[in-house]
């Protein structure tokens, strides 16, 4: 298993340098420097010479991937490609196009998005499994039936409407919580009720159907069949074989977004006023900063490859007939 | 670990008491409270009140329980305001933005001000003792009179005395040891190590402002790494600025070479000839030629003092990696100082406690006395003890938290626009009455700016100063009925303009000898547009009758161009279409981003396009420039985005700019607005009106579209807030209780069902 870590982990290599020339692309095709500069330099009163002295300051008066002018490496070296990108591959991600340790930005955002993303995911998935093992027990029913209806009901819902829901009912109508905001440290509870709340219940339509189609599988599996012969009650039929079974695609589906759990949420953080990283990415797409979306396409291209090396190894953990070769 | 990460952790152990309570109680239903006390003990604060959120409630406490704030904060003398967009600079050379300005404003204190009540705008001393007058001086720097011609003015000096006695905030770059070196001014890596915040270094200090202060930051402004957005500006008057700029380029590539990325550039080695120290309390600014309008300019924060020892604690090895600069926790001298700055979440002013000490000003307009505005007249300023602005993206729970309470003023978005205001019979705008039973009030004012269409002037079709062009602008003005937008689009804020000064600036003039007669006419006491007859008339006389061109009989079409894309604006982008299918002309919208916009406006291939101004200072000349010739947007890459030339405006401009005002001045302004009419290079838009909302508890509001520092002014009443709040924010339990008994009384049938199918026998 050693040697297929090892392996995989210098398949991402490539994966990182093409994600990194594909954003570098797709970002300059948009942006460039003269537009970057003019952005960060404000709207008024912006002269050609500002322009070009914020484009030396920041290293963007360079080619972008093929130095002309310059001799040997330095063809390649002396580019705002290499001079932007060579450093991610430490995991230094350097400092934003305003002057900001994005290092620093991460490790400060990325708590109040885990303090969302954690119990959201967790009581999200207990509730789910759980309503979706009570709709499997009562399946062919009424009961059946109309959950199933209300779970696309719930699917069908945008999260937007969760959330304002949400608020003007929990925070404006009933004054139970605060409506959006944020107190570091442990005072943060109180703000995270809702953000949470509101995560768990826009999951459970999408999250109910997907594990009762799970368990419904399972249920019409011969083992199942094997245990009910046997006389067991269905207690104990769903409990003990058909959830330890159905738990094999239910965990290693998570286990591939743990790691991006905490690039957080773009809509829960910019509504409920969380520092996190949700909106990280987005706000330096529109402020036209290049240093931090790079950066974070970086981090979230090599936290997926995480996530899906994860997820291969969890195979092996809860299904002994997987080997990693 | 960190420093900080083990604070964090240790004021998490020391939770409040009734918090402790509600997590001791629910340790049988968490099943392991203990083992939480783990996680407490080595995971982040954050993962703990996650943990917290979802086995606790609200602790029934006396503060409401959807009290955004600590308990610790109520009935505090603390103002609670928000922002939406996370400031980027707040370094006063580098900051050139309205929500950086609502920061810095209150730290730094440049020379002038302007006085808080009186209109129109008038400047006013802050720390220097008077407006400054300047001196005139020929190309021999031999003195001339006061009334010297503007073309014999080769220099004017400014002799500035500032206010003896004013002392910076406390700040670890001024702290000095028993033997009076700076403490701070030599840190190796070590030192730092456990440094991640300013109020990490146990040892503040203090000085007395100096002359050389000003001095020192006119300097920085030509500082190559901090881009200051002025100093192409500044380097047309200010003498040898722009050598100096270039001085200090070749200065700090070799010093850098030499010393690192971070060496420290101390300018007080440095002379610059425009700007120079006098005495301790005086300094003195040269200008090239005769520019009255630079007295505004100090009245911004680019000309407020900055201390050198600021610079060179701040530029030391490790300082920026931990973000502390001074773009980022600024030292001043004003009423209040940044003590947190965490822009994506919340930024802290705290009232600085060595502020030198202002009085509310003791006269205004005469409604101000009417308004109860001069009631704390002569009381020392500021009132409220600290500042918190908290982020807030969206305007939904801005306006929600407001209504409870939460925050003490705020403007009126659209979507709330017909909850929150209404307009009488004689069409002023008020609080409806669920409004004005909370005790709200309204405050508006005409901002001092303009929203305007403009015509590129060197389009082939619309451009140009032949009558037909100029007639076809013209029919377009009458035609697109910005009464109309203002009502739609703006809910009403808004006054259409009718050249291109705003109300409240010199040479704006009201009224029907104001108005623009190529688009109005002045009925029944007021100016109302002409009818679409007349812009039909003029379409026909520039020789597109019915919209189709006279000579090809093809319809007449134009392009608009427009950065403002997106499903929001395609309501406004149809109406424009409408307005201009009256006159049968087929409008393309062009929207696209704003790199490509601003290319398209720097090459001159729109045709039409939208822009606005919003005011530097309140100078006639800030407006009139912008239809300058020589301030072209294709030709100089001005500020004349229309690219508009007319000689006769542009020669009335050169002679307007420099005067001071008098009757002459407005008279030529007249002048040249009415060139400016009659060529139509705009649709001149709107000016926006501003309307602010505010609680009856906070005092002393009186809209100043041109001061930023106006936070020091505001009163309020903690006492009353905090009884508010109680009464309106009372939560509502008992739909949890329903809910809960819901959820009880549905799990019967399903035991049931379960217990039946337990026993049921298989077949």
């Amino acid at each position: 298993m050693i040697a297929y870590i090892i392996r995989r982990t210098l398949y991402a290599v490539p994966i990182l340098i093409g994600v990194n020339l594909i954003t570098f692309f797709l970002f300059f095709v948009v942006n460039s420097p003269d537009d970057m500069a003019r952005m960060h330099l404000g709207i008024k009163r912006v002269t050609p010479a500002a322009v070009e002295q914020w484009k030396h300051a920041h290293g963007y008066d360079q080619p972008l991937l093929w130095n002309e002018a310059a001799g040997g490496t330095a063809k390649l070296t002396e580019t705002i490609f290499y001079a932007k990108s060579v450093r991610l591959f430490m995991f230094d991600f350097g400092r934003s196009d305003e002057g900001r340790d994005i290092g620093h930005d991460i490790r400060q955002r990325m708590w109040p998005s885990l303090a969302i993303a954690i119990p959201t995911l967790l009581i999200g998935l207990l509730m789910n499994i759980t309503f979706a093992m009570l709709i499997a027990f009562f399946r062919g029913t009424a009961f059946d039936l109309a959950a199933v209806v209300l779970c696309v009901m719930m699917m069908s819902v945008s999260t937007l409407f969760y959330i304002i829901g949400g608020q003007f009912l929990v925070g404006k109508i009933l004054d139970l919580v605060p409506i959006s905001g944020y107190l570091s440290g442990i005072e943060a509870w109180k703000f995270l009720i809702l953000p949470v709340t509101v995560g768990i219940v826009s999951g459970i339509g999408m999250g109910t159907r997907w594990y009762r189609t799970i368990f419904l599988e399972e249920l019409g599996k011969d083992y199942i069949r094997t245990a009910r012969a046997k006389g067991l009650s269905e207690r104990l039929v769903l409990f003990r074989h058909a959830l330890r079974n159905a738990l094999i695609p239910i965990l290693t589906g998570i286990v591939a977004v743990l790691p991006l759990l905490f690039m957080g949420s773009l809509l829960l953080e910019s509504f409920f006023g969380i520092p996190g990283l949700g909106s990280y990415t987005i706000d330096a797409i529109n402020s036209q900063d290049f240093a931090i979306v790079r950066a974070m396409v970086f981090l979230g291209s090599a936290l997926y490859i995480i996530g899906l090396l994860l997820t291969d190894i969890s195979y092996t953990l809860v299904d002994p007939r997987v080997r990693l070769q | 670990m960190s420093g900080r990460f083990i604070r964090h952790i240790q004021s998490g152990l020391m939770l409040p008491t009734k918090l402790c309570a509600t997590f001791a109680s629910r340790k049988h239903a968490v099943g392991n409270v203990w083992g939480i006390r783990r996680v407490l003990n080595t995971a982040r604060p954050e993962l703990c009140a996650a943990m917290l959120a979802v086995t606790s409630v609200g602790c029934g406490n006396s503060t409401p329980w959807n009290d955004p704030y600590p308990a610790s904060q109520t009935g505090a003398n603390i103002l609670y305001s928000a922002f939406q967009e996370q400031p980027k600079h707040l370094d006063p050379a580098r900051s050139y933005n309205v929500n950086e300005a609502l920061f810095i404003a209150q730290v730094y204190e440049p020379p002038l001000q302007y006085h808080y009540l009186k209109r129109p705008y008038r400047l006013v001393p802050l720390t220097a003792t008077k407006v400054p007058e300047p001196r005139y001086l020929d190309a021999e720097f031999r003195e001339l009179p006061a009334g010297a011609p503007t073309g014999d003015i080769a220099y004017s000096v400014y002799d500035i005395h500032i206010r003896p006695g004013i002392r910076y905030q406390p700040h670890p770059a001024f702290a000095r040891d028993a033997e009076g070196n700076y403490r701070y001014h030599v840190l190796s890596r070590a030192d730092l190590e456990d440094v991640h915040e300013l109020g990490d270094f146990r040892h503040t200090g203090a000085r007395l402002l100096t002359a050389a202060d000003f001095v020192y930051q006119i300097k920085r402004l030509a500082h190559p790494d901090l881009n200051s957005p002025i100093v192409g500006l500044m380097s047309e008057y200010i003498l040898g600025l722009d050598e100096y700029a270039q001085q200090l380029r070749s200065i700090s590539d070799e010093l850098k070479r030499k010393q690192g990325a971070s060496a420290f550039l101390d300018l007080r080695h440095y002379p610059l000839e425009g700007a120079q120290v006098v005495n301790r309390t005086t300094y003195r600014i040269t200008i090239k030629g005769k520019y009255p309008q630079f007295r505004y300019w100090l009245a911004m924060p680019f000309f407020a003092p900055v201390p050198w020892e600021a610079d060179r604690f701040y530029s030391q090895r490790g300082m920026a990696e931990r973000n502390l600069t001074l773009d980022w926790y600024p030292v001043g001298t004003g009423p209040f100082m940044l003590t947190q700055n965490n822009p994506n979440l919340r930024m802290v002013l705290t009232r600085n406690p060595n502020f030198h000490g202002e009085r509310y000003p003791d006269a205004g307009t005469p409604a101000d006395g009417r308004a109860g505005l001069l009631a704390d007249a002569g009381r020392p300023l500021p009132f409220v003890d600290k500042v918190i602005f908290s982020l807030e993206k969206e305007s939904i729970p801005y306006w929600s938290k407001f209504l409870q309470g939460y925050y003490d003023a705020s403007g009126v978005s659209s979507d709330s626009f017909d909850q929150a205001i209404q307009f009488s019979g004689q069409g002023s705008p008020e609080v409806t009455p669920t409004m004005r039973r909370k005790g709200l009030e309204l405050e508006t004012a005409v901002t001092t700016s303009i929203y305007y269409m403009g015509f590129n002037m060197l389009d082939e079709v619309v451009g140009g100063q032949n009558e037909r062009a100029r007639k076809l602008r013209r029919a377009i003005s009458i035609a697109l009925d910005y009464e109309e937008y203002i009502s739609i689009f703006a809910n009403g804020r808004g006054l259409p303009a009718q050249g291109p000064i705003p109300p409240g600036i010199f040479g704006h003039r009201g009224g029907r000898a104001g108005i623009n007669r190529y688009v109005y006419d002045w009925v029944d006491g007021q100016p109302r547009r002409k009818p679409i007859t007349e812009a039909r008339r003029l379409m026909a006389q520039a020789g597109y009758p019915n919209g189709r061109d006279v000579d090809t009989g093809e319809p007449l079409v134009l392009y608009f161009d427009t950065a403002a894309a997106g499903p929001d604006s395609k309501s406004r982008l149809d109406w424009f279409r409408k307005q201009f299918a009256k006159l049968g002309i087929q409008l393309v919208v062009r929207a696209t981003d704003y790199n490509r916009f601003q290319d398209k406006m720097l090459k001159g291939t729109e045709q039409l396009f939208e822009w606005g101004w919003v005011a530097d200072y309140p100078d006639p000349e800030n407006f009139l420039f912008l239809l300058y010739g020589p301030n072209a947007k294709v030709s100089e890459n001005g500020e004349n985005a229309a690219n508009y030339a007319n000689p006769e405006f542009d020669r009335l401009f050169r002679r307007m700019k420099n005067m001071d005002n008098n009757a002459e001045r407005r008279r030529l302004t007249a002048r040249m607005v009415d060139i400016a009419q009659r060529d139509a290079p705009w649709i001149w838009g709107f000016h926006p009106e501003l309307f602010v909302l505010h609680h009856a508890w906070y005092h002393n509001l009186k809209p100043n579209t041109m001061a930023n520092n106006t936070v020091k002014y505001i009163r309020i009443d903690p006492k009353l807030r905090a009884e508010r709040r109680r009464t309106w924010n009372q939560p509502v339990i008992w739909p949890l209780v329903v809910v809960a008994v819901l959820v009880l009384v549905s799990l019967v049938p399903a035991i049931v069902v379960y217990r039946r199918r337990e026993r049921a026998a298989a077949l």
